[in-house]
């Protein structure tokens, strides 16, 4: 049973908290530094930039990844860009601008805290990349160049043309190399952790499963940093990789981590639409599309013509007609929804009836080919190479899609979750977007973890620990996870029912899409809670895995990680339910306002709702980290 | 492309199965119908897979994972072209509408000397990581940097660099390299770095000791030029040229002078 849930926020005001925060912690003198060591999982934005910093501090770290190299993680596949209060641009900017957007954006569910410090780090972020040779876009004087993203008002998004995310990405990936090299950093590949283990109450190791020789084995250290990412692909359809999986966190979830906000879950509204029914991932197409596409569909139901068929009167710009001020540019979860409502009336468009038009016929004829080329050209071409039609010709099809997941581990200020000695960095943790992420800044959270934050607080931590003898792999705990580990493998190549273990994945994600998608209401989310236990025990009498654990196996390692998605998702369906308000990317139909807009409910649910595991057959039990706020006064968002 | 019944693709695959490092590894011939051309290459072979597991038997392992061109992981040679016939392309997002109804489809692993099969297509390419290891990068520890825009760097330069960065690391210029050389892929990440200004004091570290940690683990360039042809990020062979004078000059360079020690 968890006591308290303390955030252990900073005193004073929020400018110095950070400041003043970092002078509170204790320090590990370099000389005790390779005494300790620390486990990263994950080599992603958060994971890779964590191992390199720790590393060059002089811990002894060891870097777990389920890639064949850790320049793979999936924040290499983020497009638009980097946020950062550098005000290069004299528009007036700020850190507390870009506090006080990520917090409205987030719709007042994030801690102040935490959000200004984000907001403070963004800066040293660039500055770090930048000297690490990322080939941010430059003006002709040479000097970093900056866009406007996501609807900001100041343009403060750095980025490298629509690939930031892989040039950040290989930045922090050519620093862990040079700690690998350095011998500071013990890098271990296809390597996927399966567990971690608990001694004492504090979080002493993990346990990992070789891929290619099945061997299990346990590895201790004296902290453990999960940088696992999120959970997107519980809806099997997704804009996220085919390997991201929810696995690492809810093993420890298991273990006692308390899991937070999981409700809170962000359509993205520019992918391209399920193409057929072997669909096994969607793409998702830049949101700076929508600054000159025109969204609409026909005004009649089933309309089977071609849309160059459909004479303007019969055509609903349906943003553009309801948010005159915004238009084609409203926030993400509001053209997700709005998408949503008319494809489910039946006016969908494409063979499937599965999408909108995105339509860039006005912007050709206004600028010409040239000019919209120079814009959107890779886009084009990445929209004609999957579906096999050129954008300059006919509209583009859209649909929204799931592609980031705010909620995740609670960690308090430090990172650290509520079991010693385990912290969570980047989308793995809940901390810092609240019910809706801002475009631009998972990159910013990812790296402001990594680079800036864990360094300082695991120090802190350990400083505590001096002194104390250091977790070993002979403790009792470490040979009881080991064995739980290779029982639950063995279970899943002993199973030789008649589905797949993807058709499983498949028909979960679409009982979570249709209940705990765009927008949700008490009597499906019910249904998805009598669903969900059903479908899995199906999946535990039915799931055929061939092959064996002694070797490469990936439907094997595909049964684990569906496995967990199904413990998630019923979390996810609970979580919602239990939140009776609208508030980011969680939307309940119940409560919205009479034109269709989301409605908070400030009065009860300012507050974290972070789960505690009570076991496979006991209901999870709610906690409560209340929020409050100091610095800005929540308020409705508005965008008409 | 032309489609077969209901517009759907009929094909016949000639996969390469292999059960481990030390397996000879033989081919199979598998046929798949139904495919709509609009499914990707790698749904298609998903779809296999799903019918082989049903069957009892064992699916084919290859790799993937963002399927949107960007991660590197996956790579197949098809029809004995790398990552198969589509230019600047990756396997995961070449589409069956490449392929016309009826086609005998060739897949096979990359095939190289430094990339030992694992298990059916999916290779082992650590050897690249070691070339970064090798000096792929630039020395700064965090929080030791200045100011962003401290230091100017021509847009062209910029620009120049990213084309090199944009390399993916998925091992295709070796895997259609006669040689079966990683110079396209070192050559991407050594000029990415020396292009800029923050680079230039490694330099000629970086250059002698990516190219020669390149040798150490893949053959020789002799200038075939198939690695840019294969290159799903179309990077040009003309960073192998820079390459090639900047490892000249650092040669020279990282002499230690007459009597130093």
């Amino acid at each position: 049973m968890i006591g308290s849930l303390d955030p252990r926020l900073p005193e004073g005001p929020l400018e110095d908290a950070w400041t003043n925060h970092k002078f509170s912690l204790r320090l590990v003198s370099p000389n005790n530094k390779r005494r300790f060591s620390v486990i990263v999982v994950g080599t992603g934005l958060a994971g890779a930039s964590a191992a390199a910093s720790l590393g060059e501090l002089g811990y002894r770290v060891k870097a777990f990844t389920y890639h064949d190299s850790p320049r793979r993680a999936h924040s290499i596949a983020a497009q638009g860009g980097i946020n950062a209060a550098k005000n290069y641009r004299n528009d007036g900017d700020s850190v507390f601008r870009l506090f006080y957007d990520t917090i409205k954006g987030g719709d007042y569910r994030s801690r102040e805290a935490n959000v200004y410090r984000l907001a403070e780090t963004s800066l040293a972020i660039i500055d770090q990349c930048v000297a690490a040779g990322v080939p941010f876009a430059r003006e002709y004087g040479g000097l970093l160049d900056n866009r406007s993203f996501g609807g900001a008002q100041v343009s403060r998004t750095f980025y490298a043309r629509g690939q930031t995310g892989q040039q950040l990405l290989l930045g922090a990936y050519s620093a862990l190399m040079r700690q690998v090299a350095a011998g500071t950093v013990d890098l271990h590949t296809r390597a996927e952790m399966l567990d971690l283990v608990v001694a004492e109450g504090r979080a002493v190791g993990i346990v990992v499963r070789d891929l290619l020789s099945g061997e299990v084995t346990a590895h201790a250290g004296d902290a453990v940093i999960l940088a696992t990412g999120g959970y997107s692909n519980v809806y099997f359809l997704s804009t996220n990789a085919k390997m991201c999986n929810v696995t690492a966190a809810w093993r420890a979830h298991r273990r006692g981590a308390l899991f937070a906000n999981p409700c809170y879950t962000q359509i993205h509204p520019t992918c391209i639409p399920a193409g057929d029914d072997f669909q096994s991932k969607l793409t998702l197409m830049s949101e700076s599309l929508r600054n000159d596409g025109r969204i609409w569909v026909p005004r009649a139901f089933d309309d089977a013509r071609a849309p160059a068929d459909i004479p303007e009167a019969e055509r609903d710009y349906y943003l553009e007609e309801k948010y005159a001020a915004f238009g084609n540019l409203v926030p993400r979860d509001v053209a997700s929804r709005n998408a949503k409502a008319v494809v489910d009336a039946g006016r969908g468009v494409g063979p499937l009836r599965n999408g909108v038009y995105l339509d860039f016929s006005d912007a050709l004829a206004r600028d010409g080919a040239d000019v919209v080329r120079a814009k959107y050209g890779n886009l084009f071409d990445m929209y004609e190479r999957i579906t096999g039609e050129d954008p300059h010709r006919a509209p583009m099809r859209i649909y929204p899609a799931v592609h980031y997941t705010m909620g995740g581990l609670w960690v308090d200020y430090n990172l650290m979750s509520n079991v010693p000695g385990l912290f969570v960095a980047g989308e793995a943790n809940f901390s810092d977007h609240g019910a809706n992420r801002l475009g631009a800044s998972a990159l910013m959270q990812g790296l402001a973890d990594g680079y800036f934050i864990a360094p300082y607080t695991v120090g802190d931590y350990l400083a505590g620990r001096l002194g104390e003898e250091g977790p070993r792999t002979d403790h009792p705990a470490f040979a009881d996870t080991v064995s739980e580990v290779s029982d639950r493998t063995a279970r899943w190549t002993a199973a030789r029912g008649s589905r797949t273990v993807d058709w499983f994945h498949r028909e979960l994600g679409r009982i979570v899409w249709d209940h705990c998608g765009m927008s949700r209401n008490a009597a499906g989310l019910r249904k998805a809670l009598a669903e969900i236990p059903a479908l899995r025990q199906e999946f535990h009498a039915d799931v055929c895995v061939p092959g064996s654990a002694a070797s490469l196996n990936q439907s094997l390692e595909k049964a684990g990680r569906v496995d967990d998605f199904f413990e998630l998702a019923e979390l996810l369906a609970r979580d919602a339910l239990e939140r009776e308000e609208s508030c980011g990317g969680h939307f309940r139909e119940e409560h919205q306002d009479a034109e269709g807009e989301a409605r908070r409910d400030d009065e009860h649910f300012t507050h974290v709702a972070a789960w505690e595991w009570a076991g496979p057959d006991d209901e999870p039990i709610r906690h409560r980290e209340e929020l409050t706020f100091s610095a800005v006064t929540p308020t409705t968002r508005s965008y008409k | 492309m032309s489609a077969g019944e209901n517009g759907m693709l009929n094909v016949r695959l000639r996969v390469w199965r292999q059960d481990g490092p030390g397996d000879a590894g033989r081919f199979e011939t598998y046929d798949v119908g139904g495919i709509s051309p609009d499914a990707s290459f790698l749904e298609m072979l998903d779809v296999l897979n799903e019918r082989l597991t049903l069957e009892g038997r064992e699916p084919i392992t290859f790799e993937s994972d963002c399927r949107e061109g960007i991660c590197g992981t996956c790579g197949l040679m098809i029809n004995g072209r790398a990552h198969g016939p589509q230019k600047g392309t990756a396997t995961c997002q070449l589409h069956m509408r490449e392929f016309s109804d009826g086609d005998l489809i060739t897949v096979e692993p990359w095939r190289a000397g430094s990339f030992e099969v694992i298990r059916d297509l999916a290779v082992d390419r650590t050897a690249l990581d070691r070339i970064i290891a090798a000096g792929g990068y630039i020395s700064v520890n965090t929080g030791a940097a200045p100011d962003a825009n401290l230091v100017p760097v021509p847009k062209e330069a910029a620009e120049c660099a990213f084309d090199a960065a944009a390399c993916i690391g998925c091992g295709a210029c070796v895997a259609a390299c006669p040689n079966s050389a990683a110079q396209l892929f070192t050559a991407a990440k050594v000029q990415h770095l020396n292009l800029l200004p923050q680079g230039q004091p490694e330099r000629w570290a970086r250059t002698e000791a990516m190219v020669e940690t390149m040798e150490r683990f893949f053959g020789s360039c002799t200038n075939h030029g198939e690695c840019e042809e294969a290159c799903p990020k179309e990077i040009s062979i003309d960073f192998i040229a820079w390459t090639n004078r900047d490892y000249v000059r650092a040669k020279l360079r990282n002499r230690k002078p007459t009597g130093r020690r």
